[in-house]
């Protein structure tokens, strides 16, 4: 029996590991280990005698390390260009050190021990020192200075770099150095997987310039993968998933269309600015809620993250999170972001939604909400703010508080930080001290008050869908009255010019993280307005961007103005289209 | 020619983004190559010779980090004005 037959071989498990996603793109293929050999070295002495043979033989040895790294930055300058290249530098540098050389010559006559032992000796000195460092680029760095050390140390041993590869194949290797990278790319390689390595990782940086879809982090893919396991490798959510189920294949056959055809519209829009024809640069960035939508690709087309849904972290949980998981989700946002920047909203919570008190509250709305839960909850919040404090330490996070309804609170918010902060310097722990605040302008007395709040924040983010709720007092989950929210209702454009000015008369950036800011219609509208950010959901974030750049500056802002004397929404709405069709013509509206 | 045991020293802040990173850290020491004097770099009582790369590295100073420099040799006052006003330039980050 045919059915019998096939159960009766060994079917492996599909076992699923996460990582960090360091290369967009999504590889399926047969997995090739690339076994990194720790260089075996033993403590020889040597003879006086043998003192110039030894010598000479590390002056070998380090001479073909130097051959070896040129011929690879020769083929990197080829494939990627100079820029590229740069990657390789300080480890020619190392090579090249005549310090770090002179010590280990004197070394070897003077205390007359074998090449390899001193060279390893004096370098994992600094390889250890650098290793430990609780500056991540220089842990990073560490990497390039033990590949140095293993290349002299191989060719001191006279040993082949192996390199050379068959077939279509997913490298998988506990870690990949530049080179290692770079020379490997030379093979038919569908994607790297490592188990360490973040997104600053040498690794990182060269998948993403030669275009291999890679995850980094995956701590012990090198371990249960073997060779000619099938591999399917998700570079833009960092999962890798190892003997999948033919629905996994299918899966993510489709997912790969799918981002192809996103990639096709992004195509030429994603490294440029987001900016008007008269040179009016605004910011555009992405709203995120949960990490897998944290696929490069999306994202590589925007300034940072406008907005992200802390409060994501909960769902599905039973207990709140606690502070080192918290981190490592910020974390991971900001080095996935870096150097662009992450705005993190501290969890924007009800009564109604969580585990923490059940409340009843016959208007949720109105209730117990956002900072207004924080507040009461001093403890969980500090717990947040030092995590996403901890996650600060590259300087490109920033912090900001949802539904807020007065200064009372914003100051409560920044003395609670003030405490979070102080507790780390207590305990030594690193953080951005200068890490920016903002807060969420959604409650219409936070509007009314606009430039006092931003005497207190660094920046504004509007939230529109609260903002018209409470403005036009119009619950739009209610189908009787849900046609009365109206995006363009004049009192919503007059209420977001006042904002807007009032918040940069305080010299604070101004933007718009609700669903408005993705809206083609409103796009020109809001440039008008003087919005300086737009943070909107990816999928309609090429589209955002066209809009921006086919128009000028000046024309939106005559856009604007006459919206601003206009009194319903319909004939704002008609205005708008027409001002669309003429300027980009291409861009649905609805 | 200075005699043994003479010494400049000048006492810096990091004013660059990217810290002594590998490409400051790499314009740092092929200038101080170019000056016959001794450089040492001292950051919190740690120190390290400045003309080597790796010893650079190991540093990891970034903004803000204050570093003690110290020159000796014939060109050390030529040596320590030319570092410093490398260090005042934040090494022509963009």
């Amino acid at each position: 029996m045919k059915a019998m037959a096939s159960e009766s071989v060994q079917k492996k498990e599909e076992t699923i590991l996460k990582g960090i996603p360091a290369s967009p793109g999504i590889a399926i293929g047969p997995v090739i280990l690339f076994q990194k050999q720790a260089p075996i070295i033993e403590e020889r002495s040597i003879l006086e005698e043998d003192i110039d043979r030894e010598v000479a033989r590390l002056e070998q040895a380090v001479a073909r390390s130097q051959k070896e790294l040129g011929k690879i930055l020769e083929f990197a300058q080829k494939k990627l260009g100079d820029d590229k290249v740069k990657i390789f530098e300080a480890q020619l540098m190392i090579l090249e050190d005549s310090v770090l050389f002179g010590a280990i010559y004197s070394r070897i006559c003077t205390e007359l021990k074998n090449a390899e032992y001193v060279v390893e000796d004096e370098i994992g000195k600094y390889y250890r020192l650098m290793a430990a460092s609780k500056d991540e680029y220089t842990r990073e760095r560490a990497h390039d200075v033990e590949d140095a050390r293993n290349r002299i140390l191989r060719n001191l041993q006279e040993q082949k770099l192996i390199s050379r590869l068959e077939g279509f194949s997913v490298i998988v290797s506990s870690y990949l150095t530049a080179a290692d990278a770079m020379i490997l790319s030379r093979n038919d390689v569908l994607g790297y997987a490592t188990d360490i390595g973040g997104i600053t990782s040498h690794t990182a940086l060269l998948s993403r310039a030669l275009k291999i879809p890679a995850v980094v982090g995956l701590r012990n893919v090198s371990h249960v993968a073997h060779d000619a396991d099938r591999v399917i490798l998700d570079g833009y959510s960092g999962t890798v998933i190892l003997n999948p189920s033919e629905q996994s294949i299918k899966r993510y056959e489709t997912k790969r269309d799918r981002y192809h055809e996103f990639e096709a519209r992004l195509a030429g829009l994603r490294e440029l600015p987001a900016e008007t024809l008269d040179g009016r640069r605004v910011e555009l960035s992405v709203n995120v809620e949960f990490e897998q939508e944290l696929d490069f690709i999306k994202i590589q087309g925007a300034d940072g993250i406008g907005l992200y849904r802390s409060e994501y972290l909960l769902v599905g949980k039973e207990v709140f999170p606690s502070e080192e998981e918290q981190y490592q989700q910020y974390r991971l946002l900001a080095e996935t972001m870096y150097p662009k920047r992450v705005i993190i909203r501290t969890f924007d919570i009800g009564g109604d939604k969580v585990m923490l008190d059940p409340v009843k509250e016959n208007n949720p709305f109105l209730g117990w909400r956002g900072i207004r839960v924080m507040l009461d909850k001093p403890d969980l919040f500090i717990e947040q703010l030092r995590a996403i404090l901890r996650a600060s330490t590259r300087k490109n996070v920033a912090i900001m508080f949802p539904m807020v309804s007065s200064i009372k609170e914003v100051r409560r918010a920044k003395k609670l930080l003030e405490e979070a902060k102080h507790q780390l310097r207590k305990e030594n722990v690193s953080f951005d001290p200068r890490i920016k605040i903002g807060v969420m302008v959604e409650v219409p007395s936070a509007a009314v008050t606009a430039e006092d709040l931003a005497e207190e924040v660094s920046f504004l983010s509007i939230g529109t869908n609260d903002l018209i709720q409470y403005l036009l007092a119009v619950d739009r989950g209610n189908d009787i009255v849900s046609d009365l929210y109206q995006e363009f209702h004049p009192a919503v454009v007059r209420f977001l010019r006042r904002i807007i000015e009032r918040g940069k008369r305080k010299d604070v950036w101004v933007g718009m993280c609700g669903e408005m800011a993705g809206d083609p219609l409103a796009t020109i509208l809001l440039l008008g307005l003087g919005l300086d950010e737009f943070s909107v959901v990816p999928n309609v974030l090429p589209e955002i961007k066209k809009i921006i750049r086919s128009v000028k500056y000046a024309d939106a802002r005559k856009v604007a103005n006459k919206v601003l004397t206009m009194q319903t929404e319909d004939e704002i709405k008609d205005y708008l289209k027409g001002v669309m069709k003429k300027k980009s013509p291409d861009i649905p509206i609805g | 020619m200075k005699g043994p045991g003479s010494m400049v020293q000048r006492e810096i802040t990091i004013k660059n983004r990217a810290g002594l990173h590998t490409r400051p850290a790499a314009s740092l020491v092929k200038l101080a190559a170019k000056y016959k004097a001794d450089f040492f770099i001292d950051k919190d009582g740690f120190e390290i010779n400045g003309k080597s790369i790796i010893g650079v590295m190991t540093l990891a100073a970034e903004q803000g980090a204050k570093l003690v420099l110290r020159f000796s040799g014939e060109d050390e006052q030529e040596a320590c004005n030319a570092v410093v006003e490398l260090f005042e330039r934040g090494f022509d980050e963009q």
